[in-house]
C-alpha cells in the first residue's frame, strides 16, 4: 500500500497542474492514468492542434502544453502510474483507498478526480463476430509487430495509426489498407510513402469501402468488404488491425457513490468537493452551475481544491495563503534560490 | 425559432423549436433528446453528437470542414449523410430539418 497526501486520477492538464498546486503547499501526490503517457485529451485528441486560450500563452499545441506542465511540476518528483485504471475506491476511516487494474493500492486522505470525459478505449468493430476474434487475430493496437510477420493483414482506418502501421508492417507482411473514404489523414510524408508503396504493389489500398463480415472459425480466414457502389469483395486475411480512434468511457467512476449529473460529477464550486468528503473532481469531468469545459477552468478549480486537500492532509496545521513570488517556503519547494 | 426533428434509429421522433444560432447538438442537449451525448461539449473532439441528416437537407447545410470529416471517421457507423450535430448551426433556412441519431454514440 502506497501512502500519500493526494491521489490524482487523470494525467491531463488539470491533473498535472494539481501536482503543482499541491506541491507548492507541501503536499505529496501520485498520479494514475489509464493511458501510457501524460497529457490526456491534449495528447490523444489534439497533439498538433493549436490552443489559443491559455492565459499569457498566445498559442501552443496540446503536446507543447503537456510538456510545459510536466516541466513546471518537475521539482515535485511525482510518481506516475500509467496504463492503470482506478477500479475501486473504498473508505478507511478518514482516508480513501484506491485500487488499480494492476492491483496497486494507494491510501490518502484526498482524491482528486481529473478524469476528463473518462478513460480512453479503442472504438471496437461493431460486427458481432468481431468479439470472438478479439486479441487472438483481431487487434486494436500492436504490441509485438513480429507476430504479424509473413501474414495477410487487413488494416482499417484512415488516420495516423492506420497509416503508420500500414507502412511499418508492409515491410514484413502483406498489408491491405481499407478505409471508408478515399482521403486519408496523415502527414504529407506518410501519405507520399503510402502512395509510393501502393504504386510498387507492396501495399494494397481499398477505398471507399467498409467491413461487412469476418469469416473463419477459430482464426480469421478472410473478410468481406463492401464498396460504396454495393460491390463486395473477399480479402484473404489472417489478422485484422482496426484503428477507428479512441472513445471515452466514464468507466468505474460511476460506481463510487458520487452524485452525478448525466456524465459529470457534481461538485461544490467553493472547493470542488464531491458529496464525499475528501473526494474532489476538477476539469472536464466536474459540473456546477456555469461550468465551462476549458483548460483554464480546470486550473482554477484545482487551485481551490488543493486548499481543502491541505486542510484534510494537515489537520493540525493552519493553511497560510502565499504568493510564489514572495514565499521562501514555496521557493524552497520549487528548488529556487 | 426553427423546427428541428430528431429521430432515433427505432423511428421515434421529437420535433422541437430550437433557437436560431444554437447548434443542432445544443438544441438536443437543452431539451434532453436521447441519443446525442456531446461528450466534448461541441469542440469537434469526440464524435458523440453524430447524426444522419435526411438526404434532401444535406445540400442545404454548409459543407463539413476537414476536421469534422476526420472526426466522423471515428464515429459509430458513419454513412454518407453523417454530420456532427455540434457543427450545424440552426438558422431559419433549416426549418423542418430532420436528423436521425445512430443506434449508439460510442
Amino acid at each position: 500500500m502506497i501512502k500519500t497526501d493526494v491521489i490524482i486520477i487523470g494525467a491531463g492538464p488539470s491533473g498535472l497542474f494539481a501536482v503543482h498546486q499541491l506541491g507548492i503547499k507541501g503536499l505529496k501526490a501520485v498520479v494514475i492514468d489509464n493511458l501510457d503517457k501524460a497529457g490526456g485529451q491534449c495528447i490523444e485528441l489534439y497533439p498538433d492542434k493549436p490552443i489559443y486560450d491559455i492565459p499569457a500563452v498566445p498559442e501552443c499545441t496540446g503536446e507543447e502544453l503537456t510538456e510545459k506542465l510536466l516541466e513546471q511540476i518537475k521539482p515535485f518528483k511525482t510518481d506516475f502510474y500509467f496504463n492503470e485504471r482506478v477500479n475501486e475506491v473504498t473508505q478507511d476511516k478518514e482516508n480513501w483507498v484506491v485500487q488499480t487494474s494492476k492491483n496497486n493500492k494507494f491510501i490518502a486522505p484526498n482524491i482528486i478526480i481529473a478524469g476528463g470525459v473518462g478513460s480512453f478505449e479503442p472504438r471496437k468493430i461493431s460486427l458481432k463476430e468481431a468479439e470472438k476474434f478479439e486479441d487472438k487475430s483481431l487487434f486494436y493496437s500492436v504490441k509485438n509487430k513480429e507476430e504479424f510477420k509473413g501474414k495477410n493483414i487487413s488494416i482499417f482506418g484512415g488516420g495516423d495509426s492506420a497509416l503508420d502501421w500500414a507502412l511499418e508492417l508492409s515491410k514484413i507482411s502483406k498489408v491491405t489498407l481499407i478505409h471508408r473514404r478515399n482521403e486519408f489523414r496523415g502527414t504529407p510524408h506518410t501519405l507520399s510513402e503510402i502512395k509510393k508503396l501502393s504504386a510498387q504493389g507492396k501495399l494494397s489500398i481499398k477505398t471507399p469501402c467498409e467491413l461487412v463480415s469476418i469469416e473463419g472459425k477459430k482464426d480469421i480466414s478472410a473478410i468481406k468488404i463492401k464498396y460504396e457502389d454495393g460491390k463486395t469483395e473477399e480479402v484473404k486475411t489472417d489478422n485484422i488491425l482496426s484503428f477507428f480512434g479512441l472513445i471515452m468511457k466514464l468507466g468505474p467512476v460511476t460506481e463510487w457513490g458520487l452524485n452525478m449529473d448525466k456524465k459529470h460529477i457534481s461538485v461544490n464550486p467553493n472547493n470542488f468537493e464531491t458529496n464525499k468528503k475528501g473526494i474532489f473532481a476538477i476539469g472536464d469531468i466536474c459540473t456546477y452551475p456555469g461550468k465551462l469545459k476549458l483548460i483554464l477552468s480546470g486550473f482554477h478549480e484545482v487551485a481551490l481544491a488543493s486548499v481543502e486537500c491541505f486542510k484534510r492532509a494537515r489537520p493540525n496545521e493552519k493553511y497560510r495563503f502565499e504568493f510564489t513570488t514572495s514565499s521562501k517556503t514555496i521557493k524552497d519547494r520549487l528548488g529556487k534560490k | 425559432m426553427t423546427k428541428i426533428t430528431y429521430k432515433d434509429n427505432q423511428g421515434n421522433s421529437k420535433t422541437l423549436e430550437v433557437e436560431n444560432g444554437l447548434s443542432v447538438m445544443e438544441g438536443a442537449i437543452q431539451n434532453n433528446v436521447p441519443g446525442i451525448d456531446a461528450d466534448c461539449g461541441g469542440g469537434m473532439a469526440c464524435a458523440t453528437c453524430h447524426v444522419y441528416v435526411e438526404e434532401k437537407w444535406l445540400d442545404k447545410l454548409p459543407k463539413a470542414e476537414e476536421a469534422e470529416v476526420d472526426m466522423i471517421d471515428m464515429a459509430f457507423e458513419p454513412k454518407k449523410n453523417s454530420r456532427l450535430s455540434c457543427q450545424i448551426t440552426v438558422t431559419e433556412e433549416l426549418d423542418g430539418l430532420i436528423v436521425t441519431t445512430p443506434e449508439k454514440q460510442s
